[in-house]
């Protein structure tokens, strides 16, 4: 909106200079018609290019506008709007099966919302077709729980997959960008082993690898301190910080660990039951007196959020039993 | 008592008719399958070194069996076509007997089952791992399209690979035929040779044989590639794939067969 209304301004302003263009061409001669258009010419286009960066920087990467999605009957998500501006960290937290992975899959274009829409840098994903959503996912790194590494190809290969399968760059320069990726993920000494060598840690270390071998606008991470040893947790959270530092896109963190995520990211969207339930900073979050928020944070059985999956109460269940006996 | 009757009639109808409809759609589905594997064959084809990998795994791995197979086959056809033969004093036809029924029908039929058992379940279960593992998701978030990039390879190594086998099936067979038939037993080694190269017609029997096997590798090789890319990602799905895609592909290769056979030889 914001951003529409600094495009029409910047219109308007054109506008203007190009009158007061024409007004001084009339009583001087071409030579200086010229220069004067020239330079009407010069300023329309830069204040055109500010305009532009402005409005791409105004423009969340990712919007997410009332999405509702179930499978079959089963409804995962139900209206969820969230914002992931650019150059930011941003956190997605919930319990196990509240709907967070979906989220991710949905950005990534890979389920498709059954109400509201996606937006990826201003394009919704259930209007592209294949080919669009693919140019779209050229842009995007997914972090999968557990690697997802293809288990036929060294490590070598695995980094390097993205980048032979895209771009047509002599194996030279493949190989100059995988040490360059494998060295910011400290695996340089194992690109000759095969995935089934690599522990947990450096699987998912060579996974992230893999995802920024394009410099990916976006980087989504599913789960990415599940399973991992503190020094292997600790060096993949740093990772990513540096790395959206470094890159200058959004990140997406999928988590379920507060502490650790809390203190890398800059923004956090507290999912329940399919639902926003809370967001913040982590130092409003920290603060929060929200019943969801509190319960989360302090690892606390009883609160708004049910551990129990729906069932009948556990009298019945036993009078029943009893009952047969 | 008619009501539950009738309500038992009716939930059998709608289980069959479920099951029913469940296997139109999967046939569907998998005719959709078969022909986006067709059109996005382009990435197989333009990088053969893709394809000679899954050439590698399908058929230079299945040489063992398909060799030792052949020549087995081919021995005991010696054995019993000899003791029929001899009894109506024409045991120099052996050569013709044990060339016809390998170039014709056992060479593709015995390989292609084979052939299924080997390599169709090795891609089975291979794909449906992927898929169960994540590797395909991952491939598909990397925007690069897995039918093109894991599924047509392997579809195109394998039909390449079917008729190499079914020939070399047929060739070693032949060798245990002779093995048997003019080195242990004793029949004339001219007759043999001799009868078999004046009797078996090059476009009526080894192209036939020929064609015959392409089928059996396409049948096996989507079948395979399908039943993969179609298992549910779990042990369980993965497992129930692997030996769908054995029976089915065994099924299709006899039925393929005798309609092949039907349409090849119902002149003679």
């Amino acid at each position: 909106m914001r951003a529409s209304l600094h495009l029409k301004g910047v219109k308007n302003a054109d506008f203007d200079l190009q009158r007061v263009g024409h007004r001084l061409t009339r009583p001087t001669g071409t030579s200086l018609s010229f220069a004067v258009m020239m330079s009407c010419c010069l300023v329309e286009s830069r204040l055109y290019t500010l305009a532009y960066d402005f409005a791409v920087d105004a423009q969340p990467l990712v919007s997410i506008d009332n999405v509702s999605f179930a499978y079959d009957r089963r409804v995962i998500l139900k209206g969820v709007s969230l914002s992931i501006p650019r150059g930011r960290l941003v956190a997605i937290m919930g319990a196990s099966g509240c709907g967070k992975t979906t989220l991710l899959r949905l950005i990534g274009a890979q389920i498709m919302p059954s109400q509201g829409e996606v937006r990826i840098d201003g394009a919704a994903t259930h209007t592209l077709d294949q080919d669009g959503i693919f140019a779209l996912r050229r842009r995007m790194g997914l972090l999968f729980q557990f690697g997802a590494l293809f288990t036929d190809m060294s490590v070598f290969d695995n980094v390097a997959f993205q980048i032979r399968e895209h771009t047509d760059l002599p194996e030279s320069m493949v190989r100059d960008l995988v040490m360059l990726k494998l060295q910011a993920v400290g695996l340089r000494g194992a690109q000759d082993l095969m995935p089934g060598e690599l522990s947990g840690g450096m699987a998912r270390r060579v996974a992230l690898a893999r995802a920024i071998a394009l410099d990916p606008v976006l980087m989504m991470y599913d789960e990415p301190f599940t399973g991992l040893d503190p020094l292997s947790l600790g060096v993949i959270g740093q990772l990513i910080r540096k790395l959206n530092d470094a890159l200058g896109g959004s990140s997406i963190i999928v988590t379920h660990d507060v502490q650790e995520s809390l203190q890398l990211v800059d923004y956090v969207y507290f999912v329940s039951d399919g639902r926003i339930v809370a967001q913040g900073t982590p130092d409003e979050i920290r603060a929060s007196n929200d019943p969801w928020v509190h319960q989360f944070i302090w690892a606390q059985t009883d609160g708004p959020v049910p551990f129990h999956y729906p069932a009948r109460p556990m009298r019945d269940v036993m009078l029943r039993s009893a009952r047969r006996v | 008592m008619f009501e539950k009757l009738f309500s038992g009639l009716r939930s059998v109808l709608t289980f069959l008719g479920r099951g029913l409809i469940d296997r139109l759609w999967r046939l569907g589905f998998a005719a959709r399958f078969f022909l986006a594997l067709l059109l996005h064959s382009g990435t197989a084809l333009r990088r053969p070194q893709l394809t000679l990998r899954e050439v590698y795994f399908s058929g230079v791995l299945s040489l063992i069996i398909i060799s030792v197979s052949g020549l087995f086959v081919g021995m005991v056809l010696g054995l019993q076509g000899y003791d029929t033969l001899q009894r109506y004093g024409s045991s120099e036809a052996l050569g013709i007997l044990v060339a016809l029924s390998l170039v014709r029908e056992l060479g593709p039929v015995v390989a292609g089952l084979l052939f299924a058992s080997r390599a169709g379940s090795a891609i089975t279960a291979e794909i449906g791992l992927m898929k169960a593992t994540e590797q395909i998701s991952a491939m598909e978030m990397m925007a690069v399209n897995p039918i093109a990039r894991v599924m047509a390879p392997r579809f195109w190594g394998g039909v390449i690979s079917m008729p190499l086998l079914a020939a070399l099936f047929s060739a070693l067979g032949v060798c245990g035929g002779w093995l048997v038939g003019v080195v242990l037993i004793g029949v004339d080694d001219g007759a043999f040779w001799g009868q078999m190269q004046a009797t078996v017609d090059f476009r009526q029997d080894i192209v036939n044989g020929v064609i015959k096997s392409v089928v059996f590798g396409v049948a096996v090789s989507l079948i395979a590639v399908f039943e993969g890319f179609d298992a549910p990602p779990t042990a369980e799905g993965v497992s129930r794939a692997t030996t769908r895609t054995v029976v089915t592909s065994s099924l299709a290769i006899l039925a393929l067969d005798f309609v092949l056979t039907a349409f090849m030889f119902r002149g003679i």
